[in-house]
């Protein structure tokens, strides 16, 4: 069946005038619109004109939207580096505070360490006298009443 | 000496008249190619540009023409082989430009014959019309160029052989299978 169709495409006929009449009546229209396009086009006005200034209207665009979005990239970058770098500061100075107040708390608990430690050792002096020196002591001074 | 300096102006007299002739195969021809390859792409800024691309390389070539074929037998040649190389390249380089100018084939079937007078005659030559732009988009390039090189530039078989480098038996071949598919959109629409 399908050889058979092959056959009978290939033996289509090629001239115009063994073709019905449907088919050059198709072919003729076919024809004669394809030459009218074809015409038509051909004397059509050239619009490169409108073409470049459209273009190069685009073109500005698009050089513009590129150059905002890398200035916005770039300042939102440069912030965020300042941003980051404040924050650093005020976090050392912070951690810098923190020190000073302890490194000064340990002083002065060291300080009152200290104090506490030399009233004990002064109390202790003055309360313990050695009962074996007490009666020089009293001969003493008798000794400088007579 | 004396030799070139008789020869010169004949040399430059021969010149002028070559670009002259040149010229006037430009005026001749120009509509006709450009005519085949808006018919073969229907894009028409493409078809300027391969029009342009063709009378370009003609002229380069035009000293090396020796009228072995006719002027627009070698024009044609020139177009379609221009016009394989632009599809070829095109296919390469698919990812680089994929949209294309060429116009819907609804739009190209309003270009309708002038001779039709009333409503209906105009919507049915329309829809032949279109019936057939169909049946070409579905043909293969080879059998689109020479169908389009028969139907619509009206060469002769042994033209359309000279032009396209085929046989005539192939060219029959080939006219006869696009002419079948056309039968068939034409029938299939009815």
């Amino acid at each position: 069946m399908s050889w058979r169709r092959w056959i009978n495409r290939a033996e289509e006929p090629v001239e115009m005038d063994a073709l019905d009449p449907a088919m050059k009546q198709a072919l003729g229209d076919f024809k004669t619109s394809v030459r009218a396009w074809s015409e038509a086009a051909y004397h059509r006005s050239r619009t490169a004109e409108s073409v470049v200034v459209r273009r190069s209207w685009r073109l500005a665009a698009g050089w513009s939207l590129a150059v905002a979005l890398l200035a916005g990239t770039v300042s939102g970058g440069l912030y965020e580096h300042h941003r980051a770098q404040v924050a650093a500061q005020v976090a050392a100075q912070r951690e810098a505070e923190q020190e000073r107040a302890l490194a000064a708390q340990q002083a002065q608990e060291a300080a009152q360490q200290e104090d506490d430690v030399l009233a004990s050792v002064d109390m202790d002096v003055s309360r313990e006298v050695p009962s074996a020196m007490e009666p020089l002591a009293q001969l003493g001074d008798e000794g400088e009443s007579q | 000496m004396a030799a070139c300096t008789t020869l010169e102006p004949m040399t430059i007299a021969r010149a002028d008249e070559r670009a002259a002739e040149f010229e006037r195969v430009v005026a001749i021809h120009r509509p006709q190619i450009f005519r085949f390859l808006l018919a073969s792409t229907r894009d028409i800024d493409l078809a300027e540009t391969l029009t342009q691309e063709c009378f370009l390389k003609a002229h380069r070539n035009w000293a090396s023409f020796r009228g072995e074929s006719t002027a627009m037998t070698w024009l044609m040649r020139i177009a379609i082989n221009l016009q394989k190389d632009h599809w070829r390249n095109r296919r390469m380089q698919f990812w680089r430009q994929t949209r294309t100018n060429a116009v819907d084939l609804d739009e190209a079937s309003d270009w309708l014959p002038s001779g039709e007078t009333s409503q209906e005659q105009r919507l049915l030559a329309r829809e032949r019309v279109s019936q057939v732009w169909h049946a070409v988009e579905g043909l293969s390039e080879r059998q689109r160029t020479v169908f389009l090189l028969r139907f619509v530039e009206e060469l002769e078989l042994t033209q359309i052989a000279e032009t396209t480098g085929l046989s005539e038996g192939t060219v029959k071949a080939h006219l006869s299978r696009a002419l079948a598919r056309v039968r068939g959109e034409l029938g299939g629409k009815r």
